[in-house]
């Protein structure tokens, strides 16, 4: 596995039982994603999508095949073992924000944080970096149900980034949002990528989020159907 | 310890049903405290009787009389260590309402076989001299602010004196106290002779009869032989041990083992439903947010942890107000009731068995939900979205 290449997928199966029926997502999956990449994956409803996002976010297991990440297989660990993977290299931003309600904001910020050893004083410095960062600075003490959804978004990617993980998984993160606000938040992904060097993988149905991304696949019954740069789909898209 | 602010959020976050189960819990917990501390009161005489002490009353029950030339043959059983013999009063102070428990006795005996009571040999010596002296538990002399040389009127409401009064004045020679506070000391002792020669009715009785074994081994032994020496005789004994005597005497009122039992459990219960039904409930709504932190890292165990930690602060919640609750309760009951219930208290041992069910009713409650969301697999918690 090349030193540039974070994740490395070989012959990745993946395969489900549905009463008598097997169902197979995938069959032979290979791909590659660079360090520092912002890959944008694209497909109709049913294509693997997110199916694929869980198993490099490390939430799910392949029924076969390899799965590398940072030169190191991740696809025999057990349960408990992934969940500290995670911790250590995952940021996770979803469709819904999925920020506690009972949490203010920079204490659902400072969730990931938990998991470290980082002292209280450390914890709180990083929870002021990163809502700083989303520009939430001034919004630290509201409840999740004091914010729109912009605001919430931008939460929940303060705390993907807290931790300062390799890579950050978003799962049709403007999903829930207009398209101004939608522009904010890619922006801001965009901008992590850019200038934190933050990989970053961002499943989506919208071919105008997938413009910020540097690359973009598309899926289609488990299977990379193309393979399109930006500019292309810019084209595509206008 | 980073866990238990999440924990306390989680469990606060809905007020009114934190407030509705743990007032549940706080009720289940007021009525076993206080009902536990009430058994505890009953049966102190129970738990107080010494191992080797029994108790020989008539047979047909213990209000009718026993000859006094059977003291003399009980002494003489095999295994009979000391022998002492009393009688019922039935006294008042001043008014009727105002019971003393009150015996006639013999006072060269009485405190060997009472070994737990404690006089000093002055006092005692001062009461041997005094035919009308009385000896008063502390407890007794407390309540009614009795001193060593106070003479004290004494009335009975069974027994008239030779004057054709009810009414026996009795000095105060003694105040005994005993080795251990458990022991009750709410009642007086005087002179058996003393009371014999001044009552109208006459008589060589006694109203029972006790006496302590060699060996607590021999009890058995030493009743069936004084029951056997006495029986078809005009007044047939009952031998048993004090401790057999004192639960029987209190069963008379009913069995306050299994009312309580019977109480405590129904009302556990009840709660053990009602509070298993709402961590199941609140643990069903988090299951999103369980998928989160799941997903965040938190591992399985973890959350587990977390969970049966919240069920068990609330359990601890409900329970220690619950306790607090019955603290004062049983306290002002206790000053209210120190006549008839001198050991009204809720003691230590009493505490320590309501942490323990509290303990167990937060992790029977937490056990399945958490268990759940211990299972709870991540994909299949955000597919039902």
């Amino acid at each position: 596995m090349s030193d540039e290449n974070l994740f490395e997928l070989k012959a990745v199966a993946k395969r489900f039982k549905k009463g008598k029926e097997t169902i197979s997502i995938f069959d032979d999956l290979n791909m590659t994603i660079k360090r520092g990449d912002f890959l944008a994956i694209m497909g109709p409803s049913g294509s693997g999508k997110t199916t694929l996002l869980n198993l490099l976010g490390g939430v799910d297991q392949p029924t076969g095949g390899e799965i590398s990440f940072d030169g190191a297989r991740i696809d025999g660990l057990s349960e408990g073992e992934l969940a500290k993977w995670r911790a250590n290299n995952i940021g996770f931003i979803f469709q819904f924000y999925n920020l506690m309600p009972m949490l203010n904001a920079a204490k659902n910020v400072e969730l990931p944080l938990l998991l470290t050893s980082l002292s209280s004083k450390q914890r709180q410095q990083r929870v002021d970096t990163a809502l700083q960062l989303v520009g939430l600075a001034d919004r630290a003490k509201h409840m999740p149900s004091e914010m729109s959804g912009g605001q919430l978004q931008r939460v929940a990617i303060a705390r993907a980034v807290v931790s300062d993980p390799k890579l950050l998984l978003c799962d049709e993160p403007t999903g829930d949002l207009d398209r101004q606000t939608a522009d904010e938040i890619l922006e801001m992904l965009q901008l992590l990528n850019r200038e934190f060097g933050k990989t970053i993988i961002m499943v989506t149905h919208d071919p105008a989020a997938a413009r910020y991304a540097s690359h973009t696949l598309h899926l289609d019954k488990g299977q990379f159907v193309d393979k399109e740069d930006d500019d292309v789909l810019q084209e595509k898209s206008a | 310890m980073k866990d238990l602010y999440l924990v306390y959020k989680n469990l606060t976050r809905k007020k009114l049903r934190l407030f509705l189960t743990s007032f549940a819990i706080f009720i289940a917990f007021l009525i076993f405290a206080a009902v536990t501390a009430l058994q505890g009161a009953l049966n102190s005489g129970v738990e107080m009787s010494a191992d080797n002490r029994l108790v020989v009353f008539n047979k047909i029950n213990f209000t009718q009389p026993l000859p006094y030339a059977y003291i003399n043959k009980v002494s003489g059983v095999d295994g009979v260590k000391n022998v002492t013999f009393a009688n019922w009063f039935g006294g008042y102070y001043q008014e009727p309402a105002n019971q003393v428990v009150t015996m006639a006795v013999d006072p060269d005996s009485y405190f060997e076989v009472y070994s737990e009571l404690v006089v000093t040999p002055e006092q005692k010596a001062n009461w041997l001299q005094n035919q009308a002296g009385v000896m008063v538990g502390e407890r007794l002399a407390n309540v009614n602010n009795w001193q060593i040389g106070d003479r004290i009127p004494v009335s009975s409401n069974i027994f008239s004196n030779k004057d054709g009064g009810q009414t026996w004045d009795l000095v105060v020679e003694g105040i005994f106290t005993a080795n251990d506070p458990q022991v009750d000391t709410g009642y007086m002792v005087f002179h058996y002779k003393y009371f014999m020669e001044t009552q109208s009715w006459g008589g060589d009785y006694v109203g029972w009869i006790v006496l302590t074994t060699d060996d607590p081994a021999l009890n058995e032994q030493v009743a069936k032989a004084i029951d056997e020496n006495f029986a078809n005789s005009q007044a047939e004994t009952d031998t048993s041990t004090e401790k057999a005597f004192n639960k029987a005497f209190i069963e008379q009122i009913g069995n306050i083992g299994l009312i309580i039992f019977g109480v405590v459990f129904m009302a556990f219960f009840t709660i053990l439903v009602l509070v298993g039904n709402t961590m199941v409930l609140a643990i069903r709504e988090r299951t999103g947010e369980i998928a989160v932190l799941k997903t965040l890292g938190f591992s399985s165990p973890r959350i587990f942890r977390m969970i049966l930690t919240e069920s068990c602060l609330l359990a601890f919640l409900g329970g220690l107000l619950g306790l607090g609750a019955a603290y004062l309760v049983v306290g002002g009951l206790s000053q209210m009731m120190a006549r008839f219930l001198p050991n009204l208290v809720l003691g230590p041992d009493i505490v320590l068995q309501a942490l323990g069910y509290m303990l167990l009713l937060g992790l029977i409650t937490g056990i399945a939900p958490a268990y759940r969301a211990l299972r709870l697999n991540i994909i299949t918690a955000f597919a039902r979205g």
